[in-house]
């Protein structure tokens, strides 16, 4: 008050101080637009909606891109609409794998296109993984005609402590990673635990070297995040010389805005246990943990703090962070309330992860949980839209939600089921019925296998 | 209810049990030899080995009886292509023993002192119904990685059903790497390899044989490796133009007599070729085609080579520039060639997810509804990952399938193996019923449930 009083007071008032210009928070943006699609109705399947409801003989209307109508066999049917015979065949909204690397690790595997892991340092909040993504990864339509997967989060690779930005991409062929974009889709920040970034740099006398090496670099980082927040803060408060920009503390600045969402490669119990500690240490807040191989021996801390934990069905050992994976991981987090995801982190587990879905389901009921098959779809769809921060939009079958579903020939969750339609926002992508509606990547034009099934 | 039955009949054995007789019946029975499930069957296993199987099958007096109403019985697993048992923990867990980087050694090398049975991956695998494994050492220094060995998952101190059954090299893509940076020059080190063997095969002959002039009594302990016969004694002299130890040479020499199967890993489709048209000029090689992702464009060729082939099931990706046509059909379109062909787990995670090799077989049956695609029978399927890896290396009549003198390698499955919500409930190897912990049900045990106990989860075992 008394400096208010002065300030008023005073005989020659400070120089005006510029108004603060708004940064471009999307310079990149996604140039997606939905492909056309005929008003669709599916008949007679029984449907998993993707938040855990069933409905035997359903119907389901895809129109102008959205869910237009969901129910039973009673529901109207718009005149004209394209009517697709769904007896004794599945419907599910497409599958999100919440780890993916395709694009940035695509398939030639070549040293040319090895663009995932930006491993100069152990912070590289800067680089962003759109930025490496190939459009023409061959994966891309494994994962759909395959996989029945529609929509993906491309994460950078796991050398460092934060690996940097990822995107969210609509599974939908594109001549730039624009095209592709998830629109309105929140950013990512990938960060790391444990072996990689120790073993990455500790094998070249760099730190950090060991785990509290690992801890150490990572307060020290989020330290100056929240200076560069605050010169922020303080500059688009009050204007005056705009601070000068760091892109990787954007990316960080971004976390603590609550703009960008944390997943965080973590195996260990313990490991993860320390990183919610840190994450309230500097105020962010984890979205999702993945990799999670112990994430069984801390269900209850991952429900009691909301993070999702992404996991494989059955993966383990193959280094020493993951060596207690057990069978039962996913069905031991949803059954601690917590959210369950299947991720692949593979371009092969990407075109089977309602396979790997099957084998934690059924491994859960083994050990007595009772879980239907429809919430099992959730671990699937609904649980990584929420990682993804695009839950609102696609993840489940709810009427003026984005039309991104897969006809099953079979019960999805048998090994026999395979994808035969898949829609894109109401667009068919494709349909094992008709060749013509396999994507062929540019890479794969003029070669032998050619528009061949996969 | 009926699994409750056969767990307190089954899976309380904390350690195996003998050999005995024992019945099983009532299940839908898989014999692996290629034909489809028998309704109502019976498995009757005697003295480690199976006495008969199948419909109308005579119950011995006093068998062991096991109730399979509900459940599927077929032979165990048969890993066709494997690293199982070399590595506890691939990645920064210390040593692994699939391959040595530096060690002077390759086609002498034998897997064999490798494996350990006490490995957690045999463990983990046996309990999901993998009996028996193909285990091929990995290739380091030359293109040629050792020799391997069939192996038994069972839970003792003796995993070895049959040592050096086969030589392994690499010809393609990393052929070529490890030969210094071309496919020609692999093909060149194959050439300049068993042009070193003929010549220590021609100075010396095995012990065994009756050209062998003395007999050193040095020499009795190791005629069981008649590789080895070949380093000592008169006559080993070798010409000074050599490149290969006398050890890898002497390793060579039963490859190029055709007494050990050579299994050649290439993936694209003029490498296959490559490979079969070795047969030209090396008539006695028996050779194993591994991988063959591009087979299905040359598989008429492959078929009328008689070559077996090892393949990867589910390979789709143009991962590198030797697997271009990579398709799922692969299998299923050389199958339909007329080609011999086993299921296994080239570089695919292959120290440790075996037990994925029942889910790609199911893969390969779900392609028949896919148009266009080329998949394959059940009974077929269920082939490939039991009696056909067995048959390549010509073990077709010990193991990997449900026949009258087999040896009695048997799951007793909750549904159909093919499925990957069906687990195994019980496993016998040579008629031993297999333990079904392992680490991986003992930390679940432990952390089902997390509420504060009066000690700690540690006590809790």
């Amino acid at each position: 008050m008394v400096a208010l009083a002065l300030g008023a007071c005073a005989a020659t008032p400070p120089p005006k101080k510029a108004a603060p210009v708004p940064i471009n928070l999307d310079p990149y943006p996604s140039t997606y637009h939905r492909y056309p699609g005929a008003v669709t109705a599916i008949r007679g399947a029984t449907v998993f909606d993707g938040e855990g409801g069933r409905i035997e003989n359903g119907t389901v209307v895809l129109a102008d891109g959205v869910i237009q109508a969901i129910g039973g066999p009673d529901i109207p049917v718009p005149e004209g609409a394209y009517q697709v015979d769904g007896t004794g065949k599945f419907v599910t909204p497409g599958i999100i794998d919440v780890h993916s690397h395709l694009g940035d690790y695509p398939s030639p595997g070549v040293p040319a296109l090895s663009d995932g892991n930006e491993a100069t340092s152990p912070v590289r909040p800067e680089v962003w993984a759109e930025h490496s993504v190939w459009p023409q990864d061959p994966g891309f339509s494994r994962a759909l005609m395959n996989g029945g997967v529609t929509a993906l989060q491309i994460l950078p690779g796991s050398a460092n402590l934060f690996g940097g930005r990822s995107v969210t991409l609509k599974n939908v062929p594109a001549r730039t990673v624009q095209g592709m974009k998830f629109p309105g889709a929140p950013y990512g920040l990938k960060m790391a635990c444990g072996e990689n970034p120790k073993r990455v740099y500790g094998s070249k006398s760099q730190m950090p070297q060991t785990r509290m090496g690992n801890i150490a670099v990572d307060r020290a980082t989020w330290i100056k995040a929240q200076a560069y927040k605050r010169k922020w803060d303080k500059y688009n408060k009050n204007g005056g010389d705009m601070p000068e920009r760091d892109l990787a503390m954007d990316t960080l600045m971004g976390v603590l805005n609550g703009q960008i969402l944390v997943h965080n490669h973590c195996y260990r119990a313990d490991e993860m246990a320390i990183m919610i500690d840190m994450s309230k240490e500097f105020g962010y807040k984890i979205t999702a943990f993945h990799h999670a191989v112990e994430a069984y021996k801390i269900a209850d801390l991952l429900a009691e703090n909301g993070i999702c934990a992404a996991m494989w069905a059955d993966w383990w050992g193959f280094k020493m962070e993951a060596y207690d994976g057990i069978k039962e991981n996913i069905p031991l987090v949803d059954h601690a309330g917590a959210c369950a995801i299947v991720h692949s982190d593979d371009p092969n587990g990407i075109q089977r992860l309602n396979q790997e879905a099957a084998k934690a389901l059924a491994d859960g009921r083994r050990m007595g949980f009772n879980i239907s098959d429809e919430h099992a779809w959730t671990w699937l769809s609904f649980n990584p839209a929420k990682a993804l921060g695009i839950a609102e939009k696609t993840g489940s079958l709810k009427q003026g939600k984005m039309a991104d579903v897969v006809l099953w020939n079979a019960n999805p969750f048998s090994t026999y089921a395979r994808p035969e339609r898949v829609w894109i926002d109401g667009a068919l992508m494709y349909f094992s019925g008709n060749p013509r509606l396999r994507p062929v990547s540019d890479f794969e034009l003029g070669q032998p296998g050619e528009g061949d099934v996969k | 209810m009926i699994r409750s039955v056969i767990a307190s009949l089954l899976l309380a054995a904390a350690a195996p049990l003998t050999a005995q007789t024992i019945a099983i019946t009532g299940g839908t029975v898989a014999l692996g030899d290629g034909s489809e499930p028998i309704p109502g069957g019976t498995v009757v296993i005697r003295n480690g080995r199976i006495a008969a199987a199948g419909v109308n099958v005579a119950i011995p007096q006093g068998a062991e009886m096991i109730d399979a109403r509900g459940k599927w019985v077929t032979p165990g697993i048969v890993a066709g292509f494997s690293r199982l048992g070399l590595s506890e923990v691939d990645l920064s867990g210390g040593l692994t023993d699939d391959k040595a980087e530096s060690g002077p050694f390759g086609a002498a090398i034998d897997v064999a002192p490798g494996i350990n049975p006490s490995d957690s991956t045999i463990a983990v695998n046996r309990s999901d119904g993998v009996t028996r494994a193909i285990v091929a050492p990995n290739t380091a220094r030359s293109i040629f990685g050792g020799q391997g060995a069939v192996i038994d998952l069972g839970a003792d101190m003796e995993p070895i059903t049959r040592a050096r059954v086969f030589q392994f090299v690499e010809l393609g893509e990393a052929g070529g790497n490890t030969a210094g940076g071309s496919r020609p020059s692999a093909y060149i080190q194959f050439r300049n390899a068993l042009r070193e063997a003929r010549e220590l095969g021609r100075y010396s002959g095995p012990i065994s044989s009756s050209a062998r002039r003395a007999e050193e009594p040095l020499d009795r302990p190791i005629v069981r490796n008649p590789n080895e016969s070949r380093l000592y004694g008169p006559g080993a002299e070798r010409s000074e133009d050599v490149l290969l130890t006398r050890f890898d040479a002497a390793a060579l020499v039963p490859v190029l007599q055709g007494r050990q199967a050579l299994l050649v890993h290439v993936e694209r489709a003029r490498d296959i070729l490559n490979v079969i048209g070795l047969k030209r000029d090396y008539p006695s090689l028996k050779i194993v085609l591994v991988g063959a992702t591009e087979g299905w464009l040359v598989a008429d060729r492959i078929a009328a080579s008689r070559v077996p082939v090892i393949a990867s099931a589910v390979n789709d990706l143009p991962a590198n520039f030797e697997q271009i046509a990579a398709t799922q059909s692969n299998v299923g379109r050389m199958r339909d060639a007329g080609v011999h062909v086993a299921i296994g787990m080239i570089d695919d995670n292959d120290t440790r997810y075996l037990f994925n090799e029942r889910q790609y077989a199911g893969n390969l049956v779900a392609l028949a509804d896919v148009p266009g695609a080329s998949g394959v029978r059940w009974g077929e399927a269920l082939a490939m990952i039991t009696s056909r890896p067995a048959e390549v290396l010509g073990m077709g009549r010990e193991i990997g399938s449900l026949v009258s003198g087999r040896r009695a390698d048997v799951v007793i499955w909750s549904g159909d193996p093919l499925q990957v919500s069906s687990n195994a409930e019980a496993v016998f190897i040579d008629g031993v019923q297999q333990p079904m912990d392992t680490r991986q049900t003992k930390l679940r045990e432990r952390y089902k449930d997390l509420n504060r106990d009066v000690l700690p989860q540690a006590y809790k075992r």
